[in-house]
């Protein structure tokens, strides 16, 4: 079943768009945003607010028509499947079907040096109107900060007994994260220890598809909440029934 | 409705007042007993000393690093001697250390009065720096003038200076009163301060002294053109701090974030460290002229605001007694506050403004700095923008002196151009709207307002209590702020703290001391602003 954007009429296309365009206002302002959205493809176009910010800047706040249509069918992914779930609900999901605690080891590994990933998930204070692991009553999130060796992560996550592992990659370029993270990858499995813990990868050019076909359980992208990461983690080792057992440590 | 509408009882106040001036009192014997490589570099720059080498590290730091041994004794006899002894300037004697030709030693016996004295004089030429830029804010603000309260503040965070710049002065005209550039991400972990123009940063852009040049120039042109003074400002905190407010108090920012108990909390800076670079801090902001503002709102992103909002009292306290000690005079001490109740709590606004009018009656006279939703601020920025709104008529119907401005994409990113506008324009409209609402109305005797701020009080009162029993220290190492706990060996930057010498030597202290100018600079009044380019 194809849709399209739905104004007031099934089918109408109605999209509100606002933008700023750097011109000073004129007479002619409002049909330089007009020809500006007709140019995306939007027809019957209005420009409900043509306004000046400045000297050299205009705002704009505009209706259009698309005849766009999408089928929801088509859009295919790997996408977690994570139940929505808020912070109370995280811990008492870990309480109630866990046992204990969840315990979190993360780091942004080998060459990258940025804190900023794996600070806004772990941290206290968290991200976006949202706590950082480390706030959550039941889980232990320990943060080892960046440029952490892979071997390091590997052994503070065994001396900790950590369920998951998060691994944060900013940097991307000449795909130095892609050489990290699978060196991380086959330490685990040379040291015959990957199965022990979920293995996660967040970072802005991430994604789960992407985590997925390096051999991580799953990868976070842009826009990520720890709420997001933290639903996930109790979900996914409930699901994989470590839970109440404590992971063995050999 | 005025200041004593809450009908607080004066005894509980001043037994507030009196705890939080006995925890800082109890911090600050540790702060005159200590010294950090921080506070050196900051008297470093202060004397002179700018600029970096082939590798973009600063001078201060080469030569607090070269000296390392001598810190626990002061920077600057030992450089004034080496100074003395060669007979070359502040910045050509850090010069000679970066590239190894100088050497800093103990001073002997025979040469001390003469370093002592040269270096009492360079101190005193660099707060005759800060006190010229002083004079030069007064001259402005009498010329230009200034805006009428509260300050509409926002934030730019490009990561380039220039984008700032241009953004900075599109919200001028749109009606911002202070302009605050945030800093890039981490920058407060950073152990030294950044050189010269950027342009790229995450989230933020480089505290740099030029950076912070480019801007007040960009702010004077458009005050200029707007006819009123346009405050900047940035932030003295993180490991850098009392260097930050020098470079501040030379390129003439008019306020500055300086809360050792937030960097504490969320940056986890190590707790002796950061109160001694504090005072050095706010030592200095006191003289430049410079407002200081406080981090309390963020107590609550990590706690409950229902729960926990007495937190943000106490430490408002305890601040207080900090800024005072520093010298700072009461319209200086831009108390930070916020208590961001859940909106699906019922009657949220209502508490939202109890807690708001607890906190202007309990500090008068202090240019109280109200903050924005940010931790319940949704994706839906047409919600966040009804959100933002009641806080503008919370801040307004309760007087506070400093709106920091809500964006409606909080949530998202950091503002575009447009966010600001609208949110500018939110602001003005609720302020211009609303300005003589309070006049017009009475707060009930015995009603949840007052019942909400007087239980406020109280948990607060006990709350400072029980910390000044326990120390500040050790409040902090069981988490009671903000639910953190830190350790006070522990946190970044521990390894940069000395146990003064005997013989300890700084003569910045007592130049900070010696004829401070008082009162804040006084303008001509100006409407403000709103739209002025609507109104065109």
């Amino acid at each position: 079943m194809i849709v399209r954007p739905y104004g007031d009429t099934r089918d109408d296309g109605i999209v509100q768009l606002s933008f700023t365009l750097p011109i000073a206002h004129s007479a002619k302002a409002p049909d330089v945003g007009k020809r500006l959205v007709e140019s995306i493809g939007f027809r019957s176009v209005e420009i409900a607010e043509c306004k000046p910010i400045d000297s050299s800047f205009t705002f704009y706040v505009a209706y259009g028509r698309t005849d766009a249509v999408i089928d929801p069918d088509v859009v295919r992914g790997d996408y977690l499947d994570v139940e929505a779930m808020d912070f109370a609900g995280v811990n008492a999901f870990i309480r109630e079907r866990m046992g204990r605690k969840l315990v979190v080891v993360g780091a942004a590994i080998e060459s990258d040096a940025h804190t900023v990933g794996i600070d806004a998930i772990l941290n206290m204070k968290g991200f976006a109107g949202h706590y950082g692991l480390e706030r959550y009553q039941e889980i232990i999130a320990v943060n080892l900060g960046a440029q952490v060796p892979a071997e390091v992560l590997a052994t503070r996550a065994l001396e900790l007994r950590a369920d998951a592992l998060l691994v944060s990659q900013i940097v991307t370029q000449k795909d130095v994260h892609v050489q990290n993270l699978t060196k991380l990858i086959e330490l685990l499995e040379a040291e015959r220890i990957r199965e022990r813990f979920l293995l996660v990868v967040g970072g802005p050019r991430i994604s789960n598809a992407f985590a997925k076909e390096l051999g991580y359980d799953a990868g976070f992208g842009p826009r990520t909440s720890p709420l997001d990461v933290a639903a996930y983690l109790a979900q996914e080792i409930v699901r994989r029934s470590w839970a109440g057992e404590g992971v063995d440590d050999g | 409705m005025s200041e004593t509408a809450l009908e607080l009882d004066a005894a509980v106040i001043a037994r507030c007042r009196t705890a939080a001036s006995a925890i800082a009192d109890a911090i600050q014997e540790h702060i005159d007993a200590h010294t950090t490589d921080a506070a050196e570099r900051a008297t470093l720059r202060l004397v002179g000393v700018h600029g970096v080498n082939g590798v973009d590290v600063p001078l201060v730091n080469i030569v607090t690093e070269h000296a390392r041994g001598l810190l626990a004794g002061g920077i600057m006899r030992p450089f004034a001697d080496l100074m003395n002894r060669t007979g070359r300037d502040a910045q050509a004697t850090a010069e000679g250390i970066a590239d190894g030709r100088l050497a800093l030693d103990e001073v002997p016996a025979e040469r001390r009065d003469a370093a002592e004295a040269r270096a009492s004089e360079l101190a005193s030429a660099g707060v005759s720096r800060i006190d010229a830029v002083r004079r030069q804010r007064e001259a402005l603000v009498a010329e230009l003038g200034e805006p009428r309260k509260p300050y509409l503040y926002v934030i730019v965070a490009t990561g380039s200076i220039h984008e700032d710049a241009a953004q900075a002065a599109a919200a001028v005209r749109a009606g911002a009163d202070v302009i605050a550039v945030i800093r890039t991400t981490a920058q407060s972990l950073l152990d030294y301060v950044p050189f010269g123009e950027t342009t790229e940063g995450f989230g933020g852009t480089y505290a740099t002294q030029e950076n912070f040049r480019l801007m007040r120039a960009a702010l004077d042109e458009t005050g200029r053109e707007v006819g009123r003074y346009v405050r900047l400002c940035n932030y003295a905190s993180g490991l850098c701090m009392p260097e930050i407010a020098v470079m501040g108090a030379l390129e003439r920012l008019d306020m500055m974030l300086n809360d050792s108990l937030y960097g504490i909390i969320f940056r986890d800076i190590n707790m002796q460290r950061t109160f001694v670079d504090q005072y050095l801090s706010r030592l200095v902001n006191a003289r430049g002229g410079i407002i200081i503002n406080t981090g309390e709102d963020n107590y609550l992103t990590t706690s409950d605001a229902m729960e926990k909002g007495y937190t943000v009292v106490s430490s408002n306290f305890i601040n207080e007694a900090f800024a005072l000690r520093a010298k700072l005079e009461p319209w200086q001490i831009g108390l930070g506050h916020a208590f961001e109740i859940d909106p699906s709590v019922p009657d949220q606004v209502l508490y939202q403004m109890a807690d708001a009018l607890l906190i202007r009656s309990l500090f008068p006279d202090y240019p109280l700095k109200y903050m924005p939703p940010t931790k319940h601020m949704p994706g839906d920025i047409f919600q966040g923008h009804v959100i933002d709104a009641m806080f503008n008529l919370t801040g307004i119907f309760t007087r506070q002196s400093i709106m920091l401005l809500g964006m409606m994409t909080e949530a998202l990113h950091t503002p575009l151009l447009q966010d600001r506008y609208l949110s500018i324009k939110n602001a003005s409209y609720v302020f211009e709207a609303c300005r003589g609402l309070a006049d017009e109305l009475h707060i009930v005797g015995d009603g949840r307002i007052a019942r909400r701020a007087h239980a406020q009080l109280a948990q607060a009162t006990e709350h400072l209590e029980r910390v000044r029993d326990m120390g500040l220290f050790a409040a902090l190492q069981r988490g009671e702020f903000a639910d953190v706990a830190r350790d006070p060996t522990g946190g970044r930057g521990y390894e940069g703290v000395f146990k003064r010498r005997d013989d300890y030597f700084n003569p910045v202290y007592s130049a900070l001391a010696e004829g401070r100018p008082s009162g804040p600079p006084t303008g001509p009044p100006r409407p403000a602003a709103g739209l002025s380019t609507e109104a065109s």
